[in-house]
């Protein structure tokens, strides 16, 4: 596997968009090529090399490229996008969208991201060690088609609406998260390892949600059924069963009703 | 303004029976010449290219508030489409709602010089003519719609088609409207009591009258006011299984009306988005629905005084919009997704709500055939003209590939092939039984001079006749040579090679280089307002309306900078 290491020389004024950081992109590029890679700044268009420095070169495939990007990148939106295969590692902060609408591949974000990060999510494995923002995993504005497959895992914190319309793949938060969580869920598993808010599950038809701390309020259209004992993500324990929402329509499979599910660690 | 002369290219024309012809092409002064009279001219060569003259699109919808609740309730439509700023050229976003900037390009790629907005509720005139103003290089003009309007309705119960016409006479010249439209008649404000009217001889509610009333006094005004367009009429039953009786029954109104007017303009009403409206069965279940486009058809031939267009399923997510409410309201029952319905107050009223033509299903692709069959059963094809609906039906950018279906028949059975119903769609419809694949000649008068004599408009645009607006555009496609593979018919007519608007060069080589000097066309009918109109148009503004009869008014200077007026007198 060929490493490119990208870093950041100069901060942009504005924010940096540059959905072009992707093994995809990237593959069979030698340095100069991809420092020669279109970035935007507001309106206008510049290239990768005039905000970072480029080492190494990328593999024939995406498959055989290892993105390595490093530096401070608060202002630096999209990296990995759309990624289908290969690898991203971001060494420190990142901003908005980082792995958004990724298919595949690995992406490792060594700190924080900004918001709407793993984005429309279809594959792929994105790992963020430290905070995630808002809209983590969750659908694009407007789209009705969230996270359809794929494993999010955050070890810190994250923001509040998480997994939006989320149809399947997996979210895990290591921390706390901020109100609602699986909003729209059709499908998918989402794990929070700290503590809940509000607004959990609201309007979820479908799909599996796992609190192992508090719930500050729990929406009014969940109802108890009975106490599991459960493995979730490694850990075994005893849940609270709810299903719901049942304010929301809901399908059926052979005869029974399908619901969303809450389970609340006890 | 620079002279240009397009030499070498096949000519393709249907009003001087010019049938891919090498000849060569001349503008000067924004008008087409005699070659023989353009000396200075640039030279542009369109060898190996077919030339026609610019394309005329009579309805499609890309301007206004519905086009705009469109774009609000999905950003998600501007994921894909986004094409970058590039010299004169403005950025490009959106799918199937585009951006103003991309409405405008997207029509110059495509060739079209003009376009109909076909749907516009006179309260928010204002709006649509701010869009159109923002729509580059395309020439425009926009329909207000009179279906459900109040005081259309009380004039036509008593049979007052001097009253119906001078409101609307008043109407247009205050909306700079360009023509009669008239959707879901008495349905829409029947919707806003929670029925609809499902039949022409089905009474509205509260008013007294049947749509049948409604279509054969517009139309009928229409006539009287010796307008450019004829009535332009979208029936009612949009859309349900087995509305081909409402179809007919709605196009027999004009039986007997004869046109008057001084555009040469022979047909009295114009059926749009047919496809829409020539199903049988009684359910969307394939053993139920199925095709009476035949039946339609039958009917469209024998009928010399009526036009349509095709309102063709293209098979692609996009975001329906019409002012027939009641069929968006049913439309969101039926995909469960967001949804959004406005009424315009005692005007008209609209809905909106994004679906998608999925080919996997039986009833998208049997819609997808009676498109088709429509125009393929034609006999008289400059009373056919291509559209989708845009972007009901489809998309505006997928004309191009319209055209390939109804000129490649392997086109249409390679779909059909790879659809998972297709079987089913050949037993339910009819598209399988033919075989006619459409000329060169044909898809020029189906968007070229049969759109521009309905719309009144065959003295400037659809030929390439001395005299005509220097619209020409230069398509990529070898009539000689590259006829094995349909996928070039579509590269073609999407990617014109040079385009020529009223003179100016607007697409060069590929490129668009120019944001052209788009003009908004509106009629002005000189027909004095009666006294019952005045009086009823002062009193119901003091009684209902939200605005003063001052804020309705739009203005030239602001509004349509570059107006082109076209002026009637009626009889």
């Amino acid at each position: 596997m060929n490493t490119v290491v990208l870093t950041i020389s100069k901060q942009p004024e504005l924010y940096l968009e540059t959905e072009n950081i992707t093994p995809d992109v990237f593959a069979g590029k030698s340095a100069e090529e991809i420092a020669a890679l279109n970035v935007y700044e507001g309106n206008l268009t510049h290239t990768l090399g005039e905000y970072f420095t480029v080492a190494g070169g990328a593999g024939d495939t995406a498959a055989d490229t290892r993105i390595e990007v490093k530096g401070d990148l608060t202002r630096v939106k999209w990296i990995g996008a759309k990624m289908t295969t290969g690898e991203v590692v971001i060494e420190g902060d990142s901003d908005m969208y980082t792995g958004a609408f990724m298919e595949g591949g690995k992406l490792l974000a060594k700190g924080n991201v900004g918001h709407f990060a793993g984005l429309g999510m279809k594959g792929g494995d994105l790992h963020v060690t430290g905070n995630a923002g808002n809209y983590l995993g969750a659908a694009y504005r407007g789209d009705w088609r969230g996270m359809m497959s794929g494993v999010l895992r955050v070890d810190g914190n994250a923001g509040s609406d998480i997994g939006t319309f989320m149809r399947g793949g997996e979210i895990i938060v290591g921390g706390d998260v901020d109100v609602h969580v699986g909003t729209h869920q059709e499908g998918g598993k989402i794990v929070v390892k700290g503590n809940g808010k509000s607004k959990i599950g609201g309007q979820m038809v479908k799909g599996d949600i796992y609190i192992f701390g508090s719930i500050d309020v729990m929406m009014p259209g969940f109802a108890y059924r009975e106490n599991v004992d459960l493995e979730v993500d490694g850990v075994k324990a005893t849940f609270e069963h709810y299903i719901g929402d049942l304010g929301e329509r809901h399908g059926k499979s052979k005869g029974e009703t399908i619901y969303g599910h809450l389970y609340k660690k006890l | 303004m620079a002279e240009y002369i397009v030499k070498n290219g096949f000519v393709v024309d249907p009003v001087t029976g010019v049938n891919c012809e090498k000849m060569d092409v001349a503008v000067k002064n924004g008008k087409i010449v005699d070659a023989s009279e353009a000396k200075k001219a640039k030279v542009i060569d369109a060898s190996g290219c077919v030339v026609m003259a610019g394309g005329v699109d009579l309805h499609s919808h890309s301007a206004g508030p519905k086009v705009n609740v469109g774009r609000n309730i999905r950003p998600e439509d501007k994921l894909t489409g986004k094409v970058a700023a590039k010299g004169v050229k403005r950025m490009e976003a959106g799918f199937s709602v585009p951006t103003t900037s991309k409405s405008g390009y997207v029509l110059s790629r495509m060739g079209y010089g003009f376009a109909m907005e076909a749907a516009m509720p006179p309260l928010y005139a204002r709006h649509t003519h701010e869009e159109m103003r923002d729509i580059p290089i395309v020439d425009m003009g926009a329909l207000p719609v009179f279906g459900n309007n109040w005081f259309v309705m009380e004039y036509l119960k008593n049979n007052e088609i001097e009253n119906t016409a001078s409101y609307i006479a008043w109407l247009l010249r205050v909306t700079k409207g360009y023509g009669i439209k008239n959707v879901n008649p008495g349905g829409t404000e029947a919707w806003g009591w929670g029925m609809n009217c499902l039949t022409p001889d089905d009474p509205v509610p509260y008013f007294d009258v049947t749509p049948k009333q409604i279509i054969k006094g517009l139309i009928e005004a229409n006539e009287y006011l010796r307008l450019p367009h004829c009535m332009h009429l979208h029936s009612n039953s949009l859309g349900e299984p087995g509305n081909y009786e409402t179809t007919i029954a709605s196009l027999k109104c004009a039986e007997g009306i004869k046109a008057n007017n001084d555009f040469g303009r022979e047909q009295v009403l114009h059926h749009t988005h047919l496809q829409f409206h020539s199903y049988g069965g009684e359910s969307y279940a394939s053993k139920s629905f199925e095709s009476k486009s035949k039946e339609v058809m039958d009917y469209v031939n024998s009928a010399p005084n009526i036009s349509f267009d095709m309102g063709q399923v293209t098979l692609d997510e996009t975001t329906t919009m019409t002012a027939d409410g009641p069929f968006e309201y049913h439309l969101s029952h039926m995909n469960h997704l967001k949804w959004a319905n406005t009424d315009v107050e005692l005007e008209t009223a609209a809905g909106v709500v994004p679906f998608i033509y999925s080919p996997k299903t039986f009833i998208a692709v049997a819609q997808w055939a009676i498109g088709l069959e429509l125009a393929l059963y034609a006999k008289n094809m400059e009373k056919v003209n291509l559209t989708t609906d845009a972007p009901n039906a489809g998309p505006i950018h997928r004309y191009p590939r319209v055209i390939k279906w109804l000129m490649s028949e392997k086109a249409r059975n390679d779909l059909l092939d790879s659809a998972k119903y297709g079987d089913k769609v050949r037993d339910r419809c009819y598209i399988g039984e033919i075989d006619r694949e459409l000329t060169l000649m044909e898809i020029a008068q189906m968007t070229r001079s049969g759109s521009a004599s309905c719309l009144g408009l065959s003295h400037m645009f659809g030929s390439l006749k001395p005299g005509m607006e220097g619209d020409v555009v230069v398509y990529p496609y070898n009539p000689e040579t590259d006829t094995d593979d349909p996928e070039k018919i579509e590269y073609a007519f999407g990617n014109a090679k040079y385009f020529l608007k009223g003179g100016d060069l607007i697409i060069d080589d590929g490129e668009i280089i120019s944001n052209g000097n788009k003009r908004t066309f509106w009629v002005n009918s000189k027909t004095e307002m009666t006294e019952q109109v005045e009086r009823d148009v002062s009193e119901r503004f003091k009684r209902y309306y939200t605005v003063s009869q001052n804020n309705y008014e739009v203005k030239e200077s602001h509004y349509v900078p570059n107006p082109y007026v076209i002026e009637v007198e009626s009889a």
